[in-house]
C-alpha cells in the first residue's frame, strides 16, 4: 500500500576524531548539500527536513532542529526531530522515508549528525543524576557480561572478536571517509591492545567520532530527476522493547529478531544470508557481529562464529555475505549518524557507487541500526531493482 | 505499605564544550576579540549582524563580510526587573533586538541603563567592551545610551591583541535540577538505607523486579506489593573490567556482575570483590559485603560489594528462579 | 492516503510540580487511559507507539529510553520517539497509517519540567554562539515579541489582559486538569506589576508536570471498534529561521503555511485550540489563522492554565478532538508550538466522522 520511495542522493562528511573547521551548522550543511549535488538537486527541491541525533546532552544544544533550520534550507518546511537512541540514524532515515511513502511529500531530505569532540561521550553518557540505583561502568561494562554470555552458549573461540576488529578495520581502509584508517591491522595487534572490560579489548571498541550523514528520498515518479542509479525502498522495520525484564534474552533480543522478521517479509526475503548481497550491521563492539548474524538469522543460533571465522563477512576473502564493507561503526563512530550511515552504505553498495569497498554486482543490502540496551532496532532492505 | 520518604537532591548538569565555530563565526568572534563588528551580506543584499553561515532564504553558504557600526537602534526590549541567576547581568537591565549601523538585521544583546526609564524604541545604543576581550559574544558587555564622547574613548583603549583567527571557544553550560526519585525508588532505597533490598511483584506475571520501578515491564502495569529478597544472590553474568569508573574509588581490574537477589527474578549490577577474577563464573553465589551501619544512605553503594560464599553453584536454567529462602543445592 | 482519526484521548492534570513521580508513574495513567478509552487492554492492541519528550526537562540522557517500562512492550512493539512535543509524534504516526504500515497508533507525551528552571533550560535551544552564551531565556524573547506588537499598534495591553481573563475564565468553567484558574477580569490583571516588561507574570504559561496521550486510527478501524472518532482532515508543519531578527515576530508565517496546507480555512472552525505559551502570542496565532468571532477559542483555557512542555500541543490535538467526540463541535482546528517566538508551528484540522 505504500508508495515506491528510493534513495536519490547520498551525503556523508569525512568521519574524524574533530572536525575543528567547521560550526555544528556547517558540519550537518556538508553532508546535506553533498546529497544534493549527488542527487543533481537545489535546497528548493526539498519538501521537508528529518532529522536525528543522539542526546542534545553530546552537543549541549536543546532540541537543535531549532537551529539547524537555516543551515538545512529547513525555513518554510516541515522539520522533524528523531531520537531513538543509538538506533536513531536508522529510525531517522525510517521516519523520512515514511514522508515519501505516505504520499504526504515527494522528495525530503533527512541528516543525522554527531559533534562528539565538543564534549565527552563518557560524560553525556553516564548518569550523574542522584538516587540512581546502578552503577555505572559505560557502554561497555553494561554489554561485555551480554557478550561472556553469548561466548559461554556458543562455545565461540577467544579470537572471533579479534577477528572482525580486523576485518572491519581492513573494509574501513578502503573507505577514504572512514575515520579510522588501520590498513596494516594485525591479529596480533588488536589481540595486544589493551583489555577494557572483559572480553572488549580497546581495538575491538569503535571510536568516537565526528561527522554528518544525509540523504535525498524521492518518490518514484521524481526518481528520474536525479542522475544516480536509484536505491529503491523495499522494507522498513522498527521494535522496540524494555532495557530489562524477567526472562530477557539479552544475547538474542527477541525486539531484533521481529524486526528482521518483518523487513525480510516486507522485502520478500526467506534466506538473508542467500538473498543479500550484503549488510550494514551496527556492530560497536566486535563481538556483536556474530550475535547478530544469528540474531538476524543469517546464520542458526550459535553458529555465527563460525561465519565469521570462515570469512564469509569479509571482502578480503571474498566471503559470500560481506558485512560493513564500509569499516561499519568500528572504523567510524558519530553516533547519532552511525545508524543512518549504515543505512546509506547499504544503498551506496546497490547503487553500484561503494568505490573500493563496493561489492560487486551488489543489488539488495540490508542497513541495521540498535539502540538502548540492545532494544531498540530500526532496519531497511534496499534493492536495485524496481520490481 | 509504609509512605517512603521523599527523595530530593539538587545536582548540576554541568559541562564545558568545546565548540569548533568554523570560519564564518569564527570570523566574528575574531573580530570582537579586537572590538569591531562584522556582519555578512545575504543572498538579498541584506547585511546580518552577527554574521550567518547561511543564507536564511536560499540557503547558501554566505561569506562576503560587511564592517558595522558599533551602535545602533533599539527595534525592540523588554526590560528584565529580576534577572536570573545565568542572565549576564546582576541588575536588572534589557534584552534588546539592536540594529547596528550599517546593517539590516538586527542582534540580540543586553542594554543597561539605570531604569526601565532609560529605555525606548527606537533610542540608539552603542556598544561596551569588556576590558580584555575573549573572542566572545560576552566581550560586548552590554549596550548603553549612545554616548558619542564614551565612544570614541573606547576606541583609543582598543585592545592588542592576538591577530590569530579563532577556530574554537570554550562555552561552560551549567544547569542546576532539584531531581526528585520517583515513588518506587524513593521506597526501594528507604529500604537499602534500612540493610534490605526489597523488590516489587507485578501483579500479572508475578515476577518480582529490582530495583524496582513503579511497572512491570514486561506486563506495563503498576507494581506496589513489596517482597523482601536476600542479599545472597547468583551470579548472571559479568565482566572484568580494566579501566577506573569516573567518581568512583574502586581500583581496576576489578568485577562488574549482573546479579540475581534470592526471591528476585531480575539481575541488577554491582561489584565483585575478594574473589579470583578468573574463577568468577556463571552461577556462582554470592553474598553482599555491607558497609558500617552508621555510614548507610539512601544508596546502593551501602553494600561495598559482593564476595563469593560456600554454596553449591545454580545450574544455569534455575539461575533467577530461586525463592527468597535461597538455594540448597 | 488514508485519514487517521483521533478515538481517544488523556491527560493528567497540570500541577507545578509532580513531586515523587517519576516517568514511568507520569505516563502509564494516561497510556492506560487512552487505551481503556478506545476500548483496548494493552499497547499489544495498537500497531504503532510513538512519544514526544525533552532530556533536558529533568537533564537526564535518555529519559524516554525509562519511559518505555511503562509500555508492557513485550513481545516488542513498533515504536518510535521524536524529541519534540508529542503533536510532532502523532505527525509521525500519522505517515505511519498514511502508508499502511498501522491502523492504529497510541501517542504519548510526557513532561516533568519542575526540577529545573525551564526558561533558562530553553535557553540552550539557541544559537549556540551568539545567543546560548548570553542565556536569553524564553520569557524575555517573548517578552521582546510582545513589545514589537505594541510598539507598531497591533495589541493593546488589555488586548493581552483579556486573553488571561478568558483562560482563567474558561479553564474554570471546562478544564478539571487546569493548574490556573478563576474569575478575574482583564482591568484587575492589568493591576499586577510587569515581570519582564511588557510581560506581566500572568501573561506567561504556568510551568506544569504531567503527561497526555491518544490513540488514533483508520476509519475502518474506529467502526470495527465501535468508537466515535475526531478525523483529522489535515496536518502540517512548518519552521522558520532560528534568528529571531529574521524573522517578523509579529505574526507566524510558518503557522499561516502549516494552516493552508492542512486546510484549516476549508470550513468554519467552531472551535480552536492555540499553544500559545504567552498572551500575545494567542493574537498572533488566531490571526495567522484567520479565526473571528464564531471561533471559541482555547475553550480549555489553552498552556495560558496549563503548560505540559513536550506533551501540551498534543494536548490541544486532544482537547479539540475530545469536543468533536462528544459531539460538541463539528470541526475544529489544534495548534502545536516550538522553539523561541512560535519559531515551529504544526496545526491540525480535526472534523467530526
Amino acid at each position: 500500500m505504500a508508495n515506491l520511495a528510493a534513495v536519490v542522493g547520498i551525503g556523508q562528511t569525512r568521519y574524524e576524531t574533530r572536525r575543528g573547521d567547521v560550526s555544528i551548522a556547517g558540519l550537518v550543511h556538508e553532508a546535506a548539500l553533498r546529497a544534493l549535488q549527488d542527487a543533481d538537486l537545489g535546497w528548493n527541491a526539498i519538501d521537508a527536513v528529518i532529522i536525528g541525533k543522539a542526546p542534545d546532552m553530546f552537543e549541549g544544544v536543546v532540541m537543535p532542529e531549532i537551529y539547524l533550520a537555516d543551515a538545512l534550507g529547513g525555513n518554510g518546511k516541515p522539520m522533524l526531530r528523531v531520537h531513538t537512541a543509538g538506533s536513531v540514524g536508522g529510525s531517522t532515515a525510517l521516519v523520512a522515508a515514511s514522508h515519501v511513502q505516505s504520499g504526504t511529500f515527494r522528495r525530503v531530505l533527512t541528516v543525522t549528525f554527531e559533534k562528539q569532540s565538543e564534549s565527552n561521550a563518557m560524560w553525556a553518557l553516564s548518569s550523574k543524576h542522584p538516587f540512581s540505583p546502578h552503577l555505572n561502568a559505560g557502554a561497555g561494562g553494561y554489554f561485555a557480561p551480554i557478550m561472556r554470555e553469548y561466548i559461554r552458549r556458543s562455545k565461540a573461540p577467544y579470537d572471533v572478536g579479534i577477528k572482525v576488529a580486523v576485518k572491519d578495520r581492513l573494509h574501513g581502509a578502503r573507505n577514504p571517509l572512514a575515520h579510522l584508517q588501520l590498513p596494516n591491522i594485525t591479529t596480533q595487534e588488536v589481540e595486544a591492545s589493551p583489555m577494557l572490560w572483559d572480553p572488549i579489548r580497546f581495538l575491538e571498541s569503535c571510536p568516537s567520532s565526528d561527522g554528518a550523514c544525509a540523504m535525498v528520498i524521492a518518490d518514484e515518479s521524481l526518481v528520474h530527476e536525479s542522475p544516480q542509479r536509484p536505491a529503491w525502498i523495499k522494507g522498513v522495520a522498527m521494535r522496540s522493547e524494555p532495557t530489562m525484564y524477567a526472562g530477557r534474552d539479552e544475547v538474542n533480543p527477541q525486539a531484533g529478531r521481529a524486526c528482521a522478521a518483518d523487513v525480510y517479509r516486507q522485502a520478500g526475503i526467506t534466506h538473508p544470508r542467500r538473498e543479500l548481497d550484503c549488510a550494514e550491521i551496527y556492530v560497536p563492539f566486535s563481538w556483536y557481529e556474530p550475535m547478530w548474524l544469528e540474531n538476524l538469522g543469517f546464520a542458526e543460533q550459535g553458529q555465527g562464529w563460525k561465519l565469521t571465522m570462515a570469512g564469509a563477512t569479509s571482502l578480503d576473502e571474498a566471503g559470500d555475505i560481506p558485512w560493513n564493507c564500509s569499516g561499519g561503526v568500528l572504523s567510524s563512530n558519530p553516533i547519532g549518524a552511525s545508524g543512518m550511515i549504515r543505512f546509506a552504505e547499504a544503498a551506496r553498495q546497490v547503487r553500484g557507487d561503494a568505490g573500493q569497498h563496493q561489492v560487486d554486482g551488489a543489488a539488495t543490502a540490508m542497513g541495521h541500526a540498535y539502540g538502548g540496551g540492545a532494544q531498540f532496532f530500526a532496519m531497511w532492505i534496499v534493492s536495485s531493482g524496481k520490481a | 505499605m509504609t509512605q517512603p520518604e521523599v527523595l530530593s537532591q539538587e545536582f548540576e548538569l554541568g559541562y564545558t564544550y568545546t565548540r569548533s565555530t568554523g570560519p564564518i563565526v569564527g570570523r566574528f568572534l575574531t573580530e570582537l576579540r579586537r572590538k569591531k563588528l562584522v556582519g555578512i551580506k545575504g543572498s538579498d543584499g541584506r547585511v546580518y549582524a552577527p554574521p550567518m553561515e547561511f543564507d536564511p532564504q536560499t540557503t547558501e553558504a554566505l561569506s562576503e563580510f560587511v564592517e558595522v557600526g558599533q551602535s545602533g537602534e533599539v527595534v525592540s526590549w523588554c526590560w528584565v526587573s529580576e534577572p536570573r541567576a545565568s542572565h549576564p547581568h546582576s541588575k536588572p537591565f534589557a534584552w534588546a533586538l539592536i540594529r547596528l549601523d550599517g546593517a539590516d538585521v538586527p542582534m540580540l544583546h543586553s542594554v543597561c541603563t539605570a531604569t526601565e526609564a532609560g529605555m525606548r524604541t527606537g533610542m540608539r545604543v552603542s556598544a561596551q567592551w569588556v576590558d580584555k576581550p575573549q573572542g566572545s559574544i560576552t566581550d560586548i558587555a552590554c549596550f548603553v545610551p549612545e554616548n558619542p564622547a564614551a565612544a570614541a574613548e573606547g576606541l583609543e583603549k582598543e585592545a592588542e591583541t592576538d591577530q590569530e583567527m579563532i577556530k574554537g571557544i570554550e562555552v561552560p553550560v551549567s544547569l542546576t535540577y532539584q531531581y526528585t526519585a520517583g515513588e518506587a525508588t524513593s521506597r526501594y532505597l528507604s529500604e537499602v538505607r534500612q540493610g534490605q533490598l526489597t523488590g516489587q511483584r507485578c501483579p500479572r506475571c508475578r515476577k518480582v523486579y529490582i530495583p524496582p520501578r513503579g511497572s512491570c515491564p514486561a506486563c506495563g502495569v503498576a507494581t506496589d506489593e513489596e517482597v523482601a529478597l536476600s542479599d545472597k544472590c547468583t551470579v548472571e553474568s559479568f565482566t572484568i573490567v580494566h579501566i577506573p569508573i569516573p567518581g568512583n574509588p574502586i581500583q581496576p581490574p576489578y568485577i562488574i556482575a549482573n546479579l540475581v537477589a534470592d526471591g528476585a527474578n531480575i539481575s541488577f549490577i554491582h561489584l565483585l570483590s575478594e574473589c579470583v577474577n578468573e574463577e568468577v563464573r556463571k552461577g556462582q553465589r554470592v553474598q553482599a559485603v555491607w558497609k558500617p551501619m552508621e555510614e548507610w544512605d539512601y544508596a546502593m553503594d551501602n553494600i561495598r560489594y559482593f564476595r563469593p560464599i560456600d554454596e553449591p553453584d545454580v545450574p544455569v536454567d534455575r539461575i533467577g528462579k530461586l525463592p527468597v529462602s535461597g538455594w540448597e543445592g | 492516503m488514508r485519514e487517521a482519526a483521533i478515538v481517544s484521548f488523556a491527560q493528567l492534570d497540570c500541577v507545578r510540580n509532580a513531586g515523587a513521580l517519576n516517568e514511568v508513574e507520569l505516563i502509564m495513567p494516561v497510556i492506560n487511559g487512552a487505551l481503556s478509552g478506545a476500548g483496548l487492554g494493552s499497547v499489544q492492541e495498537v500497531d504503532f507507539t510513538c512519544s514526544g519528550s525533552s532530556d533536558y526537562q529533568q537533564g537526564v540522557a535518555f529519559s524516554f529510553v525509562l519511559g518505555v517500562d511503562a509500555l508492557g512492550a513485550v513481545p516488542p512493539i513498533n515504536e518510535s520517539h521524536v524529541e519534540m512535543d508529542a503533536a510532532w509524534a502523532l505527525y509521525e504516526a500519522i505517515l505511519k497509517i498514511r502508508m499502511g504500515h498501522a491502523d492504529s497508533a497510541l501517542i504519548y507525551g510526557f513532561g516533568k519540567s519542575s526540577p529545573g528552571e525551564l526558561p533558562a533550560v530553553l535557553s540552550q535551544q539557541l544559537d549556540p554562539y551568539y545567543l546560548a552564551p548570553l542565556w536569553v531565556d524564553t520569557v524575555s524573547l517573548a517578552a521582546l515579541q510582545a513589545r514589537m506588537m505594541l510598539d507598531q499598534g497591533i495589541i493593546s495591553e488589555l488586548d493581552m489582559a483579556e486573553v488571561v481573563a478568558r483562560s482563567r475564565r474558561n479553564a474554570l468553567a471546562n478544564n478539571p486538569h487546569a493548574q490556573l484558574k478563576g474569575e478575574v477580569t482583564a482591568q484587575q490583571l492589568l493591576q499586577a506589576d510587569p515581570w519582564v516588561s511588557p510581560l506581566r507574570k500572568h501573561d506567561c504559561c504556568p510551568i506544569s508536570d504531567g503527561a497526555s496521550a491518544m490513540v488514533i486510527c483508520t476509519l475502518e478501524r474506529a467502526r470495527q471498534w465501535g468508537k466515535p472518532c475526531a478525523v483529522i482532515r489535515g496536518i502540517d508543519h512548518r519552521i522558520e529561521s532560528h534568528n529571531p531578527g529574521v524573522r517578523d515576530l509579529t505574526r507566524s508565517v510558518s503557522t499561516e503555511h502549516a494552516a493552508s496546507h492542512a486546510g484549516a480555512a476549508n470550513g468554519r472552525v467552531q472551535v480552536a485550540e492555540l499553544h500559545a505559551p504567552f498572551s500575545h502570542q494567542e493574537i498572533i496565532l488566531s490571526r495567522a489563522l484567520g479565526l473571528g468571532d464564531g471561533t471559541d477559542i482555547n475553550p480549555s483555557g489553552g498552556v495560558l492554565a496549563g503548560n505540559l512542555m513536550m506533551a501540551s500541543g498534543l494536548s490541544r490535538i486532544g482537547e479539540v478532538a475530545k469536543r468533536i467526540i462528544a459531539g460538541e463541535v463539528q470541526r475544529g482546528v489544534a495548534h502545536a508550538t516550538s522553539g523561541p517566538c512560535l519559531q515551529h508551528n504544526l496545526v491540525t484540522v480535526l472534523e467530526a466522522a
